[in-house]
């Protein structure tokens, strides 16, 4: 029940020279379902943010108006201007319905056990205390929540606390629903699931925002496109098809996934070297079932599968960052296995992206994140600078050189992470998702910069649920199965 | 942009304010275990063992200096105690009434300067009347059957000073550090960096 | 050593049952009067009769002797300070150590302030093992009229605990493949450890900051009266648990002051 109304809006981080999002005007009709495109860093998850009442005046400067049904969201969620009188409490409560999924569901888990964070929007909205544990169960199925409702929240996969994060925001039936990027870390029959609970948990009655870069995959859910343009104001608005047809070829260019542009495949034009690594059925037990795998110099190997299959476990071990219960990997022609290496070395022959970017940033501002590596393998200084200027450059970072990696939005996150492995390029990469998050012409540009490293005679494992990414890039494929409770085997290989 | 004058808590600190004491919870439960093996290894000066003090007196201090707002100092003491119950120590429910009175010392301090200076010196004097409190509780609960002049009162002056060097002075400098980080950005501690 | 999250106990037991507040209160009511003397029989009583109550819990010796494990250290700690510097040595003198004379009044203060550090610890450590931090605060909102925005707050911030296990792993594995580690070098080490501890301290701060906006984002902070989905009941059992634990500390004071060895802290 919510209409959305902006006039001139912008908003400028705190310790930010540019503008996030400048010189909005937008009207989203109430029941309408719109899809919010834009470039990495554009400014979507800060309009988002920006709706459902989550950009507090010390955290920023903003300007113009942001109304939902006539009122500011700021305001409404004040308790200062709150109705007093029980029955405008329950309209009020009513009308003022905005739910929102972050990009990042970890963070967005308040309570100890699922089914109580689930409630804990109802309990806040004030919802009768009777209707509340119906509420809960009824949201948990929808969006397919496999665990009873004691279930840890801490013990969840990316998967499933999106999920439950979901659950969380339907419970309170809103009026506005927000989703950013809400099947980003899904693998693809997951992000199908949650596509549909969308669909069966929105009536008319409900306005649908969501921000997602894959366009083909979320057109089921919306009658409208909103592209952002990166420097303020609207790029492109209207239905789906009118504007993929009036714009394809322009948005395509400046970096929107417009459905119908297949990528090129980029083919390795060399064959692979002998084995950088090698991996014999190594299995780490509950995280891992028996694998093997082999990654060759001057090729790129996939690796592909279901939620909790293992993907980033497997990662950690080919980088030499966890050791394996049984099996035995072997690399670079060492006799030790990698996970015993000094870390000098290690970073020398191996470099690691992990899923989480942040869990990878150790300074606080990105020209250093990148500088890091390359200082300490003993480059000169002006090479430093040179390797520095130039990833910056081609992955669209140069502006926030100074920013704290913490303050980036997701793509350029994922951007930075990856940035650090290619600083050393060392022989081997072993990357977790390295595409999530990225507008068109960022995904370019990282594939080019690998598909650059490949030609050179290095070798890369990839992590991914990107389609595109795996028909484009790679050479070889290696799905993992779902996870089953790894059975040690009771031999262990020499 | 404004200033947060207004002494209601915003979520944000009250949530900051938990962290932290949660954060100093499992170090106290770590520290429980350091003071009870150091006890023996200082066993030829005991009182100096107060030294060691200091840290269970940080979360009064560093909760004041980053929240800024009435109470602070005592939320974040008392739940760094409770938690640190939860989490089982060897005092069991006496933390709970000994971390209140602990952060009402530092509370005290801030509050005689109007909750307007968060600069060294209120450190220092919230540090060292969040030790006086504790050396006092010490005082009559736990070392009343111990020589007052060789070791009752030495003990309640080192850990005075404990509090001002360890809780106060180390609290300020943990502030100073964590500024850069722009995690403390929506908290006054944390304003006036350069724009990027 | 390990941390434990979850209660330890058998959670049916019949007084870990009783609400949270209600097992707190009983506790401090319970243990805090016993810190006013320092003879040794009041600890004595009151140990037996929290030994007693232990089964009532749900709580098994051994888990229980595992918990107070650190109050044997403490113990060591009291009985060397009290061989130092004891004020009372009266007396039979027993032996002396260099300068410092152990006389039978040394070594009864000593025992009465093991038993007492014994005594008032194992109520709270008792009442922690069977309780779950959730139904805490919600009895807390609920029974104690605790403010909610502060008991939840510091709800929200408890669930951090284990991720941030999680999370000292994986700054520990980002700082090797970054090429960042310690080798032998003790010093190294040492840097290195403080330096990821930090960064644990931010993180935590870091993530306390957006758990704070995902709070609000679901109305934490909106002003509507609060629901509560639930329900944490103080029953006549829990006033019962109350005023039993009061009477109970008050009848063993007494006992020991009829008997004439009452030794308070005070005087
Ligand atoms: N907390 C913050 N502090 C400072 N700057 C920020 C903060 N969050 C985002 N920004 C900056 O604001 C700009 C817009 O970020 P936003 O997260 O809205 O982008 P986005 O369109 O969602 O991008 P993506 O598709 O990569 O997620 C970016 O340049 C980002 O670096
Ligand atoms: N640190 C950990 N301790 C225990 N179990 C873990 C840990 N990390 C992951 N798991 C579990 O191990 C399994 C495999 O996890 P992993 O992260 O490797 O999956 P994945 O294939 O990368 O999944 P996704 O596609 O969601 O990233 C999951 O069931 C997960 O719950
Ligand atoms: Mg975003
Ligand atoms: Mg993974």
């Amino acid at each position: 029940m919510s209409e959305v109304q902006l006039r001139g809006f912008g908003w400028r981080h705190a310790g930010r020279r540019a503008w996030a999002v400048r010189e909005l005007d937008l009207h989203i009709r109430h029941g309408e379902r719109v899809l919010l495109l834009g470039p990495s860093g554009a400014g979507k998850s800060t309009l988002l943010a920006a709706l459902a009442g989550l950009l507090p005046e010390d955290s920023g400067e903003s300007e113009g108006t942001i109304e939902i049904d006539g009122i500011s969201p700021l305001k409404a969620f004040r308790s200062s201007g709150f109705p007093r009188r029980p029955e405008d409490q329950a309209s009020a409560a009513a009308q003022f319905q905005v739910g929102i999924v972050f990009q990042d569901p970890q963070t967005q888990l308040v309570m100890a056990r699922s089914g109580d964070d689930v409630a804990f929007g109802c309990e806040n909205r004030g919802v009768p205390a009777g209707e509340i544990w119906p509420r809960v169960s009824d949201a948990l199925d929808r969006v397919g929540f496999p665990y009873p409702i004691t279930r840890s929240t801490s013990a969840l996969s990316g998967g499933e606390a999106q999920r439950l994060a979901l659950a969380g925001v339907l419970a309170l039936r809103p009026g506005l629903l927000l989703l950013d990027e809400p099947t980003a870390n899904l693998d693809p029959s997951g992000a199908e699931l949650i596509r549909e609970a969308v669909a069966r948990a929105t009536g008319p009655e409900t306005t649908l925002i969501i921000v997602e870069h894959r366009v083909a995959e979320a057109l089921t859910l919306v009658d409208r496109v909103v592209v952002l343009e990166p420097g303020g104001g609207v790029r492109a608005d209207g239905a789906p098809e009118m504007i993929f047809a009036a714009y394809g070829d322009k948005l395509a260019d400046e970096g929107v996934w417009v459905p119908g542009f297949s990528t090129p495949p980029v083919k390795a034009t060399t064959k692979a070297d002998p084995d950088l690594v090698r991996a014999e059925h190594v299995t780490v037990p509950g995280r891992l079932a028996p694998v093997s795998i082999a990654a060759g110099a001057g090729e790129v190997v996939a690796v592909t599968g279901p939620n909790g299959a293992g993907k980033s476990t497997l990662a950690l071990l080919l980088g030499g960052l966890l050791a394996p219960a049984s099996g035995r990997i072997e690399a670079f022609g060492d006799r030790q296995p990698p996970h015993r290496w000094r870390a000098a070395t290690l970073t020398q022959r191996i470099g690691s992206v992990f899923q989480n970017p942040e869990h990878q940033f150790v300074t606080s501002r990105v020209a250093d994140e990148l500088a890091l590596g390359p200082r300490r393998v003993g480059r000169s200084p002006d090479e430093v600078r040179r390797i520095v200027d130039d990833l910056l450059d081609r992955l669209r970072l140069t502006k926030l050189a100074a920013a704290n990696p913490y303050t980036l939005s997701g793509g350029e996150a994922r951007r930075l992470s990856v940035a650090t492995a290619l600083a050393t390029a060392p022989r081997l990469l072993v990357l977790d998702e390295p595409t999530f998050g990225q507008d068109r012409r960022t995904w370019r540009e990282l594939v080019d910069l690998l598909a650059g490293l490949r030609a050179e005679g290095h070798g890369i494992v990839a992590v991914t649920h990107d389609d595109a990414f795996v028909r484009t890039l790679a050479d070889r494929v290696v799905p993992l199965g779902a996870a089953e409770p790894a059975p040690l085997p009771r031999r262990l290989l020499p | 942009m404004k200033n947060t004058d207004s002494n209601r808590w915003r979520t944000i600190d009250v949530v900051i304010a938990s962290v932290i004491a949660v954060a100093f919870g499992v170090i106290f439960w770590a520290w429980n275990t350091v003071w009870s093996v150091t006890e023996s290894a200082f066993a030829f000066f005991p009182p100096a063992q107060t030294l060691l003090y200091g840290v269970w007196l940080m979360p009064a201090v560093l909760g004041g200096l980053i929240i800024r707002k009435p109470g602070a100092s005592i939320y974040t003491e008392l739940v760094a105690a409770i938690i640190s119950a939860l989490l089982g120590n060897a005092w069991g429910a006496t933390v709970i009434p000994q971390g209140l009175l602990q952060g009402l010392g530092a509370e005290l301090a801030f509050a005689a300067l109007r909750y307007r200076s968060f600069r060294l010196p209120a450190a220092l004097l919230a540090g060292a009347l969040t030790g006086l409190s504790a050396a006092i509780f010490d005082f009559f609960a736990w070392n009343s059957e111990t020589a007052l002049w060789s070791y009752r009162i030495p003990y309640a002056l080192l850990t005075v000073v404990s509090g001002a060097v360890l809780a106060g002075l180390g609290s300020w400098a943990l502030v100073r550090a964590l500024a850069p980080t722009g995690v403390l950005d929506r908290f006054g501690a944390g304003r006036d960096r350069a724009l990027i | 050593m390990t941390l434990v999250f979850e209660p330890v106990a058998d959670p049916s037991a019949p007084l870990a049952r009783r609400n949270p507040v209600a097992k707190l209160g009983a506790a401090l009511l319970f243990s805090l009067p016993l810190v006013s003397t320092v003879d040794p029989l009041t600890p004595a009583i009151a140990l037996l009769v929290e030994l007693v109550l232990l089964p009532f819990f749900g709580v098994r010796y051994r888990v229980l002797a595992r918990r107070a494990a650190p109050l044997l250290l403490a113990a060591v700690g009291v009985l060397v300070t009290m061989v130092l510097f004891a004020a009372d040595r009266s007396g039979e003198l027993l032996f002396s150590a260099g300068p410092f004379e152990v006389t039978t009044g040394v070594l009864a203060t000593a025992t009465g302030l093991i038993l007492r550090i014994f005594a008032v610890a194992l109520p709270g450590i008792i009442v922690f093992a069977t309780t779950d931090p959730t139904d805490l605060a919600d009895a807390l909102v609920q029974n104690a009229k605790a403010p909610a925005r502060f008991a939840l707050g510091a709800l929200a911030a408890f669930r951090l605990l284990p991720l941030l296990a999680q999370e000292w792993h994986a700054l520990t594995l980002a700082r090797r493949a970054r090429g960042v580690d310690a080798g032998r070098n003790p010093v190294a080490k040492v840097r290195l450890f403080a330096s990821t501890a930090f960064a644990l301290l931010v993180g935590a701060l870091r993530r306390g900051v957006r758990l704070s906006v995902a709070m609000d984002a679901r109305g934490f902070d909106s002003g509507v009266p609060r629901t509560y989905a639930r329900r944490q009941h103080f029953t006549g059992a829990d006033t019962a648990l109350l005023a039993c634990a009061g009477v109970a500390s008050a009848a063993i004071l007494a006992v020991t002051v009829a008997l004439g060895v009452f030794r308070p802290i005070v005087g």
